[in-house]
């Protein structure tokens, strides 16, 4: 097939791919993003190929090998269209079975429906499931009804045409929608993407970068990953968009070094982009130029940062500089360089094509569209959520995460990544935007979002990210190299009850001076997590610091395993289980824990069925 | 081109490119620093020349060695708040470097006498360190004045260090002493017996060239970079200093 050259070639095109997918055309959606791969998708699509075959039912249902629809924790996820019925942990084994009954006969099998953890309730459609009912898939929808490796199944749903009208309205046009639109960058900071747009073509230049950040290296975080995964070309279409808007004719994707899919998925689709004729020279015949090239990150969270990586593209160690000049006015290369997120890119082409008015017509005010979430933690339903701004926290985690498992409380929620801040219960009601994350202290950030019981001590949770962000640090600067480190001392001091009044104290005073003396924002940024657990958690430090106690029973120093009386049937597991030998009792009688021996692991407390071991 | 601006209210005039730090410096302003020096280019990393500046009404604390210049800015070098953040810093840097007595002094004049953070834990922490605060001036020296590249940073975060690429003694390195002349916290050492140059820190040994009544000059790479860098006649280190 040659490049398409025109507008028109590529309308024609588009029906000819539609006609070979037609609407009633059944298929199965199996997701292959890395998730389900881990659970063995791969097996699920060869059984499912096998066993179609077999039936003799090859061109009837055909095979979508997908990218990731979310749901990740239940996968490997099977949607049977089009009627959009969904089997959730298919094992390859189940697959002969399921293509018997279900696909010949029609038969339901209970079995491989989603239950509601929660209300016990069974869902046959995707649809229904309060996981995907509550959210709205603007960017992620896609997900489940491609093939990231076929560039015709995007162009058959209408890909490719928000370049086309793109290239009608002209590059002023587009400016004015997408600053009207009010887009704000998803990947931490929010800066409206028009404005940054609008400055990078204004510097008078030969030369002007765009660059797409798919740095991705927040702990848990994978909301990027599966966007590159699971529809490359929205990324690629958003960045040729930009490109004729700014006049650049030169693109970059910084990928994480940890994701060889996406590496591997946006390397054929910028393969086929090329071939097809959306880049290259001569782009649609419509004499614009513009070629993307992948850079495969040094690894380190810093690189995240514009001008470190700016600089690790160059070749250079990845450092951020101080940005006293902006990357939009001097960046790669000492070029006007217009950086966004993975996610900010994806939403271009939907912006082009449906209008700003559109846009701003889903979400807040001040962040309009959708944002993607990464749900962790204590939450019943984990994974990727794309909800519109302004959900409040509560839907989020009670709606679409099914609430907190175990019958246990809700404590916090920590938003923005290791540089974000925990939320507490009375916050639950407010909504998920920009502005107010970031007026409560806690931030956006890539989005995400970690939930947490009563059994997750908030003392411990900033320990924890002050020792992500210690360690990825680079180094450059005192305020983060050390000040982050003595951060990490003394609140690991408290959890050891080493702590005093005055430790608590001089927390305060150095989150002060390494958020304003930081040189990047990693450093300015990394005492959210402590400052906002001693403002909204102080009664929890003070714990720790006044009566050597942590009340949510996490730090090893301040807590004891002991063993009810009263309780315990004396089964023996926790004897057996205990790695230590720690644990003393006979058969039917009650057991009786070491406690010179007890190295506080808890598996005594994993293992009891009898509910017996206490912890305080 | 020339920039106007202020600096604590006096108007100062410098060109364009450069820095606030200098500029403030050349016109009497006093601004601590540990990591710059007007010859290398600004790395902005010890944090201490913290300054605000407003800069169209919208104030900002930030490091002044790698700002540059703008007409209008409002530089103040000194304010209740800078001098906390820098009094912290330096607690912070004291820390690193509690042997050095320029850092010590520094401390004094910002009432820091001793570092809530230097402790038994921190000594053992801080033992490979050395008192080097990691600057960065010998790295900079060595590659932009000498131009041998002989130094690097090694790891990140809490384990970042400085020191020959591979740890080994540096190979390109002509013991020419810069950086252990340019080092805020003397942690590098330099020495010159029986003929030999030594800079400790980097582990590097080199036996030094002879003048014609014997004495020792410099090591041989040294000189021989000199005389490639300068053009020097190929015996112009052979003769006594007064026949050159
Ligand atoms: C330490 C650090 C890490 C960052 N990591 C990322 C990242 O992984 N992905 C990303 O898109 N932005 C990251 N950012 C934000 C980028 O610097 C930049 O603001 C963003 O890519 C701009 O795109 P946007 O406006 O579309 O969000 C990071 C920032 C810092 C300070
Ligand atoms: S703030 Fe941290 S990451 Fe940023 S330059 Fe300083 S040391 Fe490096
Ligand atoms: S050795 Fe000295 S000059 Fe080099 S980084 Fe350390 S403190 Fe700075
Ligand atoms: S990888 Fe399959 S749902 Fe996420
Ligand atoms: S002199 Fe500016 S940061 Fe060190």
């Amino acid at each position: 097939m040659p490049r398409i050259a025109s507008a028109k070639a590529l309308e024609s095109y588009r029906k000819e791919q539609k006609k070979l997918r037609p609407e009633n055309q059944r298929f199965l959606a199996i997701c292959a993003g890395t998730g389900c791969k881990a659970y063995g998708s791969d097996k699920v699509v060869a059984a499912f190929a096998e066993e179609l075959k077999k039936a003799g039912l090859s061109d009837e249902v055909k095979i979508r090998a997908t990218g990731c629809h979310g749901f990740c924790e239940r996968g490997t996820l099977v949607v049977f269209q089009p009627e959009g019925i969904l089997y959730q942990r298919v094992q390859p084994d189940a697959v002969p079975d399921i293509v018997e009954r279900t696909i010949k006969n029609g038969e339901i099998i209970e079995d491989h429906l989603y239950d509601d953890p929660s209300t016990g309730e069974k869902y046959k459609y995707e649809k229904d499931i309060p996981f995907y009912k509550h959210q709205n898939r603007l960017i992620l929808g896609m997900n489940g009804h491609i093939d990231p490796c076929s560039i015709d199944d995007y162009i058959a749903l209408d890909g490719y045409s928000a370049l086309v009208k793109a290239f009608d309205i002209g590059p002023d046009k587009v400016l004015e929608e997408v600053k009207a639109s009010t887009l704000r960058g998803r990947g931490g900071g929010g800066f409206p993407a028009g404005r940054k747009w609008e400055t990078c073509r204004n510097v008078a230049s030969d030369k002007r970068y765009v660059i797409c950040n798919a740095d991705e290296g927040d702990p848990g975080a994978f909301m990027d990953r599966s966007i590159l995964e699971g529809n490359p070309h929205s990324v690629i279409e958003g960045m040729i968009i930009g490109a004729l808007t700014i006049g650049s004719d030169e693109g970059y994707v910084y990928v994480r070094h940890e994701y060889p899919l996406a590496v591997e998925r946006l390397g054929i689709a910028l393969q086929q982009a090329r071939e097809k004729g959306f880049l290259g020279e001569n782009i649609l015949g419509t004499g614009l130029n513009f070629d993307i090239k992948i850079n495969r990150g040094g690894g380190a969270f810093v690189c995240g940062e514009s001008t470190a990586l700016m600089a690790s593209i160059e070749g250079k160690v990845g450092e951020p500089r101080a940005k006293h000049i902006h990357t939009v006015v001097s960046g790669l290369n000492d070029k006007p360089s217009n950086l966004n997120n993975v996610e900010t890119w994806a939403n271009v082409p939907l912006i082009v094509k449906k209008g700003a008015k559109w846009y701003t017509s889903i979400g807040t005010k001040g962040s309009p569209g959708t944002k993607i979430f990464s749900l962790v933690g204590k939450v019943n339903n984990t994974g990727l959520v794309e909800a519109p701004m302004g959900m409040t926290l509560r839907q989020v985690i009670y709606d679409v995460g099914g609430g907190i498992p175990g019958g246990k409380e809700f404590k916090a929620v920590q938003t923005g990544g290791p540089s974000g801040g925990c939320l507490p219960k009375e916050k639950l009601d407010l909504p998920v935007d920009f502005d107010t994350l970031w007026e409560e202290g806690s931030m956006m950030g890539s989005g995400g979002m970690i939930v947490m019981d009563e059994r997750n001590c908030m003392v411990d949770v900033a320990k924890y990210f002050l020792g992500f962000l210690k360690f990825e640090s680079c180094g450059k600067c005192t305020t983060c190299r050390e000040g982050v480190k003595r951060l990490h001392e003394l609140v690991t001091d408290v959890t050891e009850g080493k702590g005093t009044m005055e430790t608590l104290e001089l927390i305060q005073q150095l989150c002060d001076t390494v958020e304003v003396g930081s040189l990047c924002a990693l450093g300015q940024t990394a005492v959210n997590p402590v400052r906002s657990t001693l403002k909204l958690f102080r009664e929890e430090y003070e714990a720790h610091v006044k009566d050597h106690k942590c009340p949510a029973a996490v730090c090893k120093e301040l807590i004891t395993y002991t063993i009810d009386e009263e309780v315990c049937t004396g089964c023996l597991v926790c004897g057996k289980r205990c790695p230590q030998d720690a644990i003393l009792g006979t058969k039917k009688k009650p057991h009786t824990i070491v406690q010179e021996k007890c190295i506080k692991c808890g598996i005594c407390e994993d293992v009891c069925k009898y509910d017996s071991v206490r912890v305080a | 081109m020339s920039v106007t601006f202020s600096i604590n209210g006096v108007k100062v005039e410098a060109a364009t490119g450069d820095n606030v730090l200098d500029t403030a410096r050349t016109n009497g302003f006093e601004i601590p620093s540990l990591c710059h020096h007007e010859a290398v280019s600004p790395y902005g990393a010890c944090r201490l020349c913290l300054v605000e500046i407003n800069k169209g009404g919208r104030k900002k604390i930030t490091t002044s060695c790698n700002y540059e210049v703008l007409d209008g800015i409002d530089v103040k070098t000194d304010s209740p708040e800078i001098h906390k953040h820098r009094a912290m810093v330096l607690e912070l840097i004291l820390a690193e470097a509690p042997k050095s007595e320029q850092v010590q002094a520094l401390a004094a004049q910002y009432g820091v006498k001793q570092s809530r953070f230097a402790n038994a834990k921190n000594d053992e922490a801080q033992k490979d360190r050395d008192n080097c605060i990691l600057c960065g001036l010998c790295t900079r020296v060595c590659s932009e004045i000498v131009e041998v590249n002989a130094l690097t940073f090694n790891g990140r975060g809490d384990k970042r260090g400085v020191g020959s690429p591979y740890l080994e003694q540096p190979q390109t390195c002509i013991a020419c002493g810069a950086c252990a002349w340019v080092c805020p916290t003397d942690c590098i050492g330099f020495s010159e017996e029986d003929g030999v140059r030594k800079v400790h820190r980097w582990g590097r040994e080199l036996p030094m060239a002879k003048d014609e009544n014997g004495r020792p000059v410099a090591p041989v790479f040294q000189l021989h970079h000199f005389k490639k860098r300068v053009g020097l006649p190929d015996d112009f280190f052979k003769k006594a200093p007064g026949s050159r």
